[in-house]
């Protein structure tokens, strides 16, 4: 891949790139949005309802930027407060309980970080989101077609697939974070992403995604044709898993690099 | 309630200060130090003894073995999962000579201590975190450890009590520390599901990917008093909305106003609290 990180970091949060809502249209049928987490609020970050694909039915998740600088404001950059993960944990039980299964698609520079979200527990709904999902007894799929910002994209990335967009990052904080933290100098950012592993490769490198989508198409029907017999097809696969939710959690358990012993070698995967 | 009468005399070695070669705080060797609450001046010997606290009730903060020594029972404790310590699985700058360091300075290898104990009798795994590793940063390592002692507990049948203090998922192991987050918190949910009880007690400051992960899920969550504990960092918050925040933000006593704790403890009755809600949930757990 000749594209540095950095450029990768630029082509993700690209204001032009297809959002979730486009995926949704570009996808299913019958969708049919559900507002609200019957809690607080509707979070306008998280667009979530009922849909189809290939005539059956299912649970569709997607965090939504927006395109316009007016939808852009309405819907905070897609960062979502508490409640927009309560609303997500809402429509992933309401799956469960109908048998169908969840979709989600990540697209976000992280959870709103406001005074707001700090008062309605952050930090909790994403947290219960992490547990509840890791046992949620229908197929969970988690594509990530933009940035995937930390616990806030995470929070919907408890899946038992994960699937990266080429040019789509997912990092444990964004590149001038960790630039202004490190060299307390947030325009090194394009050094802060390289080192970060950011990129499709990277997590793919880490078994931290099973599968990098091409881009070449991005945005035309075409490309919504594969990926939706992508889905379908893998939808299929994880229909007839007896074993979802173990290897579920098997496939997070495994996840990190250390060492058993003092001297740091015997390094586990 | 009659805990609130009981005073705490220490117990064992470890309630008197840890490891003996164990540095108590940074400034070990200074024979006083400054409360930032009172502006007190405190012999350490007197800080100790007060479980690091002041008069005025503001609470130091505490390394992890002092923590375990307060509350596990005399001779009780046993460390598990000790050899697994981080590596530089992304070859970020400067993390390999940063972690040497803070392994040196700290008298630790990693920002968690694990293991089994007994509090008031009770047969528990307990962990504490450490604000001098790191700031009780995430990585790899720590996130086996816990996920470790979850899977541990749920084998077991026993309950979990934790110490959270972290500034979150630790940023030198990028993306491998936040899976850490999903990792850890699906062994909370099995230990959970096997109707088996956890306690979390956050101390200053519990922030960021620890936060949103098992520290926010215990059956019962403690806070100490004047403990930061939130998502995003204050100072983040108020550069990105310019909105200068409200007096006790992201404070325990904030915490419990908005119902994401269930009490604020303070040290001198926490093992009694622990102890005592161990015992109520004791017979718990899908045998
Ligand atoms: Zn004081």
């Amino acid at each position: 891949m000749s594209l540095q990180p950095y450029e990768r970091v630029k082509i993700a949060r690209g204001a032009k790139r297809p959002t979730g809502c486009d995926y949704i249209e570009g996808i299913f049928t019958d969708f049919f949005e559900l507002h609200g987490d019957r809690r607080f609020a509707d979070d306008a970050a998280i667009v979530g309802g009922v849909a189809r694909i290939d005539g059956n039915p299912v649970t569709v998740i997607a965090i939504e930027k927006g395109h316009t600088a007016k939808e852009r404001m309405q819907r905070a950059f897609g960062a979502p407060n508490p409640e927009g993960y309560r609303k997500a944990l809402r429509l992933m039980k309401q799956a469960e309980k109908f048998g169908r299964p969840v979709i989600c698609f990540i697209d976000t520079s992280g959870a709103f970080c406001g005074i707001g979200a700090e008062e309605r527990g952050q930090g909790q709904a994403i947290a219960e989101n992490l547990c509840e999902m890791m046992t949620l007894k229908v197929p969970i799929l988690s594509i990530l077609i933009g940035e995937g910002g930390s616990g806030g994209a995470l929070a919907l990335g408890v899946a038992d697939r994960v699937w990266m967009m080429q040019n789509a990052v997912y990092s444990v904080i964004s590149p001038e974070g960790c630039a202004s933290i490190l060299w307390k100098d947030s325009a090194k950012a394009d050094e802060a992403a390289a080192s970060l592993k950011l990129t499709a490769e990277d997590a793919y490198r880490f078994g931290i995604v099973e599968h990098i989508l091409n881009e070449a198409e991005i945005g035309q029907p075409i490309f919504y044709k594969k990926l939706k017999d992508k889905i379908i097809k893998e939808l299929d696969m994880l229909a007839s898993d007896e074993n979802l939710i173990e290897n579920r959690y098997n496939r997070f358990r495994r996840i990190g690099r250390y060492s058993c012993n003092p001297e740091g070698k015997d390094e586990t995967t | 309630m009659a805990f609130l009468n009981f005073i705490h005399q220490p117990k064992n070695e470890l309630e008197q200060g840890g490891r003996a070669s164990a540095p108590v705080q940074q400034d070990l060797g200074e024979p006083e130090k400054t409360c930032p609450n009172c502006r007190k001046q405190i012999p350490l010997s007197r800080l100790w003894a007060a479980k690091n606290t002041c008069t005025c009730g503001y609470h130091f903060r505490m390394r992890a073995r002092q923590r375990i020594g307060l509350i596990a029972d005399s001779k009780s404790f046993n460390e598990m999962y000790e050899d697994i310590v981080s590596v530089d699985p992304l070859d970020f700058p400067g993390y390999r000579e940063k972690l040497e360091t803070v392994q040196h300075a700290a008298n630790e290898m990693e920002a968690v201590i694990c293991g089994n104990c007994t509090i008031g009798g009770t047969e528990c795994a307990v962990f504490a975190m450490d604000p001098y590793f790191m700031m009780g940063s995430m990585g790899c390592a720590v996130g086996e450890k816990i996920t470790l002692l979850f899977e541990y507990a749920t084998d077991k049948h026993l309950p979990v009590v934790g110490f959270t203090v972290s500034g979150g998922a630790r940023m030198q192991e990028g993306l491998l520390s936040l899976m850490q987050m999903a990792k850890t918190s699906g062994a909370v949910k099995r230990h959970s599901d096997a109707g088996l009880f956890y306690l979390t007690v956050l101390t200053d400051p519990t922030t960021g990917g620890v936060t949103a992960s098992f520290a926010m899920e215990g059956d019962i969550i403690i806070a100490e008093p004047g403990a930061t504990v939130g998502f995003a960092g204050a100072r983040v918050i108020e550069q990105t909305t310019k909105k200068s925040l409200p007096k006790g933000f992201q404070k325990s006593e904030f915490i419990l106003e908005h119902g994401f704790a269930d009490a604020i403890v303070p040290r001198e009755w926490q093992k009694d609290v622990i102890a005592s809600l161990l015992s109520i949930h004791k017979g718990g757990g899908k045998a």
